[in-house]
């Protein structure tokens, strides 16, 4: 782990092998909603707000949302220590700054290029993945809604 | 299962379809002809005696395509005097991201002595023909435009002291060895090329 930290409750993952249980909580009924985004994408920092929305919507359902920032190591200070700090997310944050990407994408999923924003919902075995941006909070809550149908 | 069973069966479970399709390594890529910050139209075809292209999609905003601008820059300089020119393509639409806009091209590239073609992908076509989804994103083509490689530049977008594998010239090299590049296929974080909505 880094000395350096962008806050209380939010973790810096240097290795992505430490990171990786995050996306194998399969032994429950959590659904985990797992968003990569960076502060220099903009796509991703206009979609933030529906993460923090789609959180606070459903704190009483299981469910656990994570915003996992891939801000190179050297702008965590500089740029994602105070964008944290002036939107002061209630969802997890988590930095993951392994840079050996091409060991890694393929095990967040396979249909992953790398691009961002990119977004994985699982719970249990079911999983489901999305490159790209969603379009509203609405696009957000019927990718993860049917997770929390019944006949799942 | 009748067909419209099946096709609604993978609608179900595969709602979003799987990411972009474009060209896999061995297929024959689209030349195309698009304007260049040095004025020029540029196709494949008019190059003379290469050996194959580098085409790159990068663009000026990107801080992943700046993190690579520099090696993208060394990559030309050290291969198209051994037949292996950059041709850097900018797949973004101004509209939505107006830092790359023709004439903001123009800039960078004069800023930065870009010493290969930059162009803009006008109307934005040949990006997904060839199934580029990210900025920046390689696609190494033999004489013939088959392609031989797809992915990074190298291994570590972040620091280049720490690179171990400089996939594009490794590839070069196998393929001038009548070899199959190994990798031929990687992954690189990078930004999702912008479309007009």
């Amino acid at each position: 782990m880094l000395a350096l930290s962008i806050g209380k409750a939010q973790k810096i993952y240097e290795s992505f092998d430490d990171f990786a249980p995050l996306l194998a909580q399969t032994q429950n009924d959590t659904t985990y909603v797992i968003n990569f985004w960076a502060t220099w994408c903009a796509p991703c920092v206009k979609e933030l707000p529906y993460f923090e929305k789609l959180h606070q919507a459903m704190a009483a359902q299981k469910i656990k949302v994570v915003l996992v920032s891939l801000d190179f190591r050297k702008d965590l200070e500089t740029k994602l220590k105070p964008f944290l700090a002036q939107r002061q997310f209630s969802a997890s944050v988590a930095a993951l700054v392994d840079s050996r990407q091409q060991l890694w994408i393929d095990k967040v999923d396979p249909n992953w290029s790398g691009a961002v924003p990119a977004t994985l919902v699982y719970r249990g075995s079911q999983r489901q993945f999305k490159e790209g941006e969603f379009e509203n909070f609405e696009d957000l809550q019927q990718f993860v809604l049917h997770f929390f149908d019944p006949k799942n | 299962m009748g067909f419209f069973a099946s096709v609604f069966f993978l609608l179900t479970i595969f709602p979003f379809g799987p990411t972009n399709p474009g060209l896999k390594v061995g297929d024959i890529a689209p030349d195309f002809q698009l304007k260049s910050t040095s004025g020029k139209l540029v196709t494949l075809k008019d190059y003379k005696s290469v050996k194959g292209y580098i085409v790159v999609f990068t663009c000026n905003t990107c801080p992943y395509a700046q993190a690579y601008e520099q090696r993208i820059i060394d990559l030309h300089n050290k291969m198209a005097p051994m037949g292996w020119p950059v041709v850097a393509i900018m797949p973004n639409d101004p509209n939505v991201q107006p830092g790359d806009g023709f004439d903001k091209m123009v800039e960078r590239a004069k800023e930065k002595k870009y010493p290969f073609e930059y162009l803009l992908d006008d109307g934005q076509k040949v990006f997904p023909a060839y199934g580029a989804v990210r900025t920046p994103h390689v696609f190494l083509l033999d004489k013939d435009r088959k392609v031989r490689y797809i992915g990074g530049v190298d291994d570590n977008s972040e620091d280049e002291t720490l690179v171990t594998r400089r996939y594009v010239e490794e590839a070069i090299a196998a393929v001038e060895k009548g070899l199959e590049p190994e990798p031929n296929l990687t992954k690189a974080v990078g930004c999702m090329i912008k479309v007009k909505k």
